[in-house]
């Protein structure tokens, strides 16, 4: 192994320095990389409550089944309202490319109020869901239907409380590369929890009114 | 007041049984022993900063593999004392309760707490090494991960001396795990020690996916990966992509026990046999998550100690990448007697024979690699040896399994057992003590003692084929799993007592080898090359121990056994190309988040056990602002400068010229 | 690692394309909701026309909001994008074979 002390202190090209830097991958793009695959693990538990919920979806135990239940007009206005708010945080990320610190953060607002909304409106479906006695333990579809619903809802409160956290650091730090990227991320969460939202709303409410 | 205490304390302590107060003395005695210790060689501050708080992926490996020794021994102790119970007809060493928890207990350790720790262990020493990289892509995550396992793993080993332990088989099926026929809290023990160490294993499969996929040093196209990275991206794609199929399962296990739900119930519509069907989503795959990175062990000893090139590299690439997704399409063969109809059967069948084909392609690859090689013998390469015959025998009982009409017969019996130990013990131990006997060197800068390591070898299989071939023998004589005694009419005790003999031979090899790395300490012989076994990856292009940063300056990489083609391009007294000079190295800084935070799942985990909000609630807030001192952080990395690259490198090649 | 800006900004998407989609979701989210409030199909072809609906509005999202389309090579987050759904599929079409249409017992 003597060899190794003889190119110590060698002599370095051009070439062997641009090469040392393509070895430098770029932090804040590994990151949203990562982000992207934590949602793919993310499909997999919902698809896993997808599946439990079509699976059980028809042992009602005697109980109200979802043509009973669900009052659709109510969920429309919140899906609406999700769907806006998926655009506002797309509005936001276009207002960082700008260079907008302002209008960042009002879109984030925005979006954050329309989450809020949102949840807000869930909360009450549960309560209204509950009152007419359908609890998570009248039957196994109720128990499905309220922890998927649930599941979801309890990710647009952790984005939430994320978004709110982002606001404050983009007020206390301005744009920068690791406020970007955790903006970034945030939207991506934000969409992907609409799509989610989608496929509960076709799968749960609309195939469950029709 | 006094007898409410007392009343407590029988039920939230396990009372009744000599062993477990010789446990609980135990406990008790070592954690002084350790508290005493560390203050009077005031260690605190030493263990917090090097060790509690490190991000440093090599120390981060080193404990993972100390924890997994720790659970092999409590899991290898409830195999012997299950076999001590089986060895004659009518025992009355264990009680039926008793036995059922043991067993529980063993499956669950060796898979969860055993293997997955092992195997995270040698993903974080090694693949970043093998990469040309500094550390892996979340070095911070990496942490946290750990210590969400080790979280975990205390939470469910508790259960042993406190509320008690669960008793409903490693994969605790309803409606034996639910509320109804299991009211103590053994199985919430269950639920959240493995819920907490999965979203770990769950953080570390993205962070190894992303670390093998973006931070390679620069030259090294995927195709020219040594083969342990591509095994561990092929587990680390399933793990993604099963883990979170636990996760939902298990929470909705644990909402039919705390809320009243009806997901797996007998009564409210739920279905036993949905709980079935989706941890079995999870638990195929699991198996081959484990043994990949096992395939990956063994495709580098071989090729060191042939000193060929591996044969096929490219097919052994693909029979991975194949593997790791077929793995999901195979999770039925489980419970092929649970009625699901002949097309279902059918179709589960043919995918299990089918993925006997790309782990076929592997043993040839190895053989062929082996052919007309120089092969030399150290223990790496008997354990390689010693795999191949056990894996194959163990494969092809799984191939007679897998035939659904005939599995009605197998399944549930020793047959099964003594299939799955094989491919477990032959495939998965035996890869990752090859792994840990070749890396050994590398992550501490000394062999192991090769006498003393044979010796363990041999015994361990010797053992191996006492305890588990008359097991087969068993299954087909009719004795079915879990059963906790059995009679002088059945005709199984001489089998049985073959089978105890041969695990007793297994805890024997054991204590040679804690005795081999005791040994190998007190008589340490430096390597001073950092390259003992002549190897062809970059991992041994450094010296060891490696130093934090592990490569001065990142590899160019051109070949697909770069270490060992610049090896030969030296001797062949080709030019050197002159290394760039030193920078600044960017590394991460310390952080006690991650031990914090997982205290505080610990924490959280031990309310929901016992519905105790009052420490629930806390313990959760505790996570949640963990998370924000995290995210407000922006102060957390720093650079190591030139001149102190400089004064560790000269010192350590001091040692290694 | 250093902090380097890349040359090449990456695109994002403008006010256009944005815009686009949204409409695009507005749209996919009313005709599913026609077809149920105006009973317009039954069975069969209303689950495949909802889902189709869905589908469509996942892939509208994917394109205008996340961007899949201008990923740089190699292209991993649609590979895991793919690999993901597929074993998604496999997860409910799987569970709802087994489960609900080969029960022996049933």
């Amino acid at each position: 192994m003597a060899q190794r002390n003889v190119n110590h202190a060698g002599q370095v090209s051009p070439a062997e320095l641009h090469s040392e830097d393509h070895g430098h991958p770029d932090m804040e793009e590994m990151r949203k990389f990562g982000f992207w695959i934590y949602l793919m693990t993310d499909i997999i538990i919902f698809g896993t409550l997808f599946a439990t919920y079509i699976v059980l979806k028809g042992n009602t135990n005697g109980g109200p089944g979802p043509a009973d239940l669900f009052q659709i007009g109510g969920i429309i206005v919140s899906t609406f309202i999700l769907l806006i708010s998926s655009y506002t945080s797309g509005l936001a990320v276009l207002a960082m490319h700008k260079g907008n610190r302002q209008a960042l953060m009002r879109w984030l607002g925005v979006t954050a109020l329309l989450g809020a909304a949102f949840i807000a409106m869930e909360v009450n479906e549960f309560i209204h869901l509950v009152g007419e006695g359908a609890t998570l333990s009248t039957s196994a579809f109720l128990s499905a239907f309220y922890t998927l619903v649930g599941t979801h809802g309890l990710h647009v409160l952790v984005g939430l409380v994320w978004m709110i956290a982002i606001i404050i650091q983009l007020g206390k730090h301005g744009i920068t590369p690791v406020t970007k990227r955790k903006v970034h991320i945030i939207s991506l969460f934000w969409h992907f929890l609409d799509v989610v939202w989608i496929f509960v709303f076709t799968i749960v409410y609309l195939m469950g009114v029709s | 007041m006094w007898e409410k205490v007392k009343s407590f304390a029988s039920e939230f302590f396990v009372t009744g049984d000599p062993m477990i107060y010789g446990a609980d003395v135990s406990i008790v005695l070592v954690t002084l022993a350790i508290i005493v210790g560390l203050s009077y060689f005031k260690k605190w501050g030493w263990l917090w900063r090097e060790w509690l708080t490190t991000v440093d992926h090599k120390k981060i490996g080193i404990m993972y593999i100390i924890a997994s020794f720790i659970m092999l021994f409590r899991g290898g102790v409830d195999a012997l004392l299950m076999r001590a119970q089986l060895a004659m007809p009518n025992m009355e060493f264990l009680a039926a309760d008793h036995y059922n928890q043991v067993f529980t207990t063993h499956g669950v350790i060796m898979i969860l707490f055993m293997a997955m720790p092992f195997m995270f262990g040698l993903f974080n020493v090694i693949v970043p090494l093998q990469i040309g990289a500094r550390d892996v892509a979340y070095p911070f995550l990496n942490a946290l991960s750990f210590w969400l396992f080790f979280s975990g793993a205390m939470l469910f080993n508790l259960s042993f001396v406190i509320g008690g332990s669960p008793d409903a088989g490693w994969l605790a099926y309803p409606p034996y795990s639910g509320l109804m026929h299991n009211p103590g809290v053994g199985q919430d023990f269950y639920i959240w020690g493995i819920q907490i160490s999965g979203i770990g294993s769950l953080m570390t499969g993205i962070n190894f996916i992303v670390t093998i996929l973006k931070m390679r040093a620069p030259g090294m196209k995927l195709m020219k990966m040594p083969m342990f990275p591509w095994s561990v991206l092929s587990s680390c794609i399933a793990i993604i992509f099963s883990f979170p199929i636990l996760t939902a399962t298990l929470a909705l296990l644990f909402l039919d026990r705390y809320a009243g739900a009806h997901f797996f119930t007998l009564d409210g519509g739920g279905n036993p046999m949905m709980y079935i069907n989706l941890i079995w989503m999870w638990g195929h795959p699991e198996v081959y998550i484990i043994v990949l990175p096992a395939f990956g062990i063994f495709s580098e000893i071989v090729s060191t100690f042939a000193k060929k090139k591996l044969f096929g590299y490219k097919s052994m690439v693909f029979a991975m990448i194949i593997i790791s997704v077929l793995s999901f399409l195979v999770w039925a063969h489980h419970f092929f007697t649970m009625g699901s109809g002949a097309d279902v059967n059918a179709f589960f069948a043919l995918t299990t024979m089918l993925i006997a084909i790309p782990t076929g392609v592997k043993v040839f690859n190895w053989l062929f690699t082996m052919f007309r090689g120089k092969i030399t013998f150290e223990t790496p390469m008997l354990w390689t040896i010693g795999f191949i015959p056990c894996f194959v025998t163990g494969g092809m009982t799984g191939v007679l399994l897998s035939v659904a009409p005939a599995d009605f017969q197998f399944h549930n019996s020793y047959f099964l057992v003594a299939h799955f130990h094989h491919v477990i013990i032959g495939g998965v131990v035996f890869g990752y003590f090859a792994g840990l006997y070749y890396w050994w060197p590398k992550l501490f800068g000394f062999k192991l003692n090769e006498r003393i390591g044979k010796w363990a070898f041999w015994l361990w299989n010797i053992g191996f084929y006492l305890c588990f071939m008359p097991q087969y023998v068993l299954g087909l004589m009719g004795m079915t799993r879990r059963v906790y005694t059995y009679g002088w009419d059945k005709g199984w005790w001489e089998m049985n007592l073959v089978s105890t003999i041969g695990a007793g031979f297994m805890g024997i090899a054991f204590l040679f080898q804690i005795w081999q790395i005791i040994y190998s300490v007190k008589h340490l012989k430096k390597d001073e090359t950092g390259d003992p076994w002549n190897g062809r990856t970059l991992e041994w292009s450094i010296p060891s121990p490696a130093p934090l940063y592990n490569f001065a300056t990142l590899p160019q990489v051109s070949d697909q056994d770069e270490w060992w083609e610049e090896k030969q391009r030296r001797a062949n007294g080709q030019q050197v190309p002159a290394k760039p000079v030193l920078e600044p190295i960017h590394m991460p800084k310390n952080s006690g988040i991650p031990i914090v935070m997982s205290m505080c799942w610990f924490l959280a985990g031990f309310g929901f056990v016992f519905h105790w909000q009052w420490l629930t609630i806390p313990g959760l807030i505790g996570v949640v602002a963990c998370m924000l001192v995290h995210s407000f952080n922006y102060n957390n990395d720093y650079y190591i400068p030139v001149d102190e690259i400089t004064r560790t490198e000269s010192e350590l090649r001091k040692v290694t010229s | 690692m250093a902090q380097h800006e890349t040359a090449h900004e990456e695109s994002h998407g403008s006010l256009k394309t944005y815009s686009i989609g949204f409409l695009c979701s507005i749209v996919l989210t009313i005709i599913p909701i026609a077809i149920v409030l105006g009973g317009w199909f039954d069975g069969m072809v209303s689950k495949v026309v909802l889902m189709g609906a869905a589908a469509l509005q996942f892939i509208v999202q994917l394109i205008f909001f996340m961007h899949l389309r201008e990923e740089q090579k190699p292209r991993y987050n649609l590979m895991a994008l793919i690999l993901g759904i597929v074993i998604l599929l496999i997860i409910v079409v799987g569970s709802m074979w087994i489960m609900l249409y080969n029960m022996v017992a049933v």
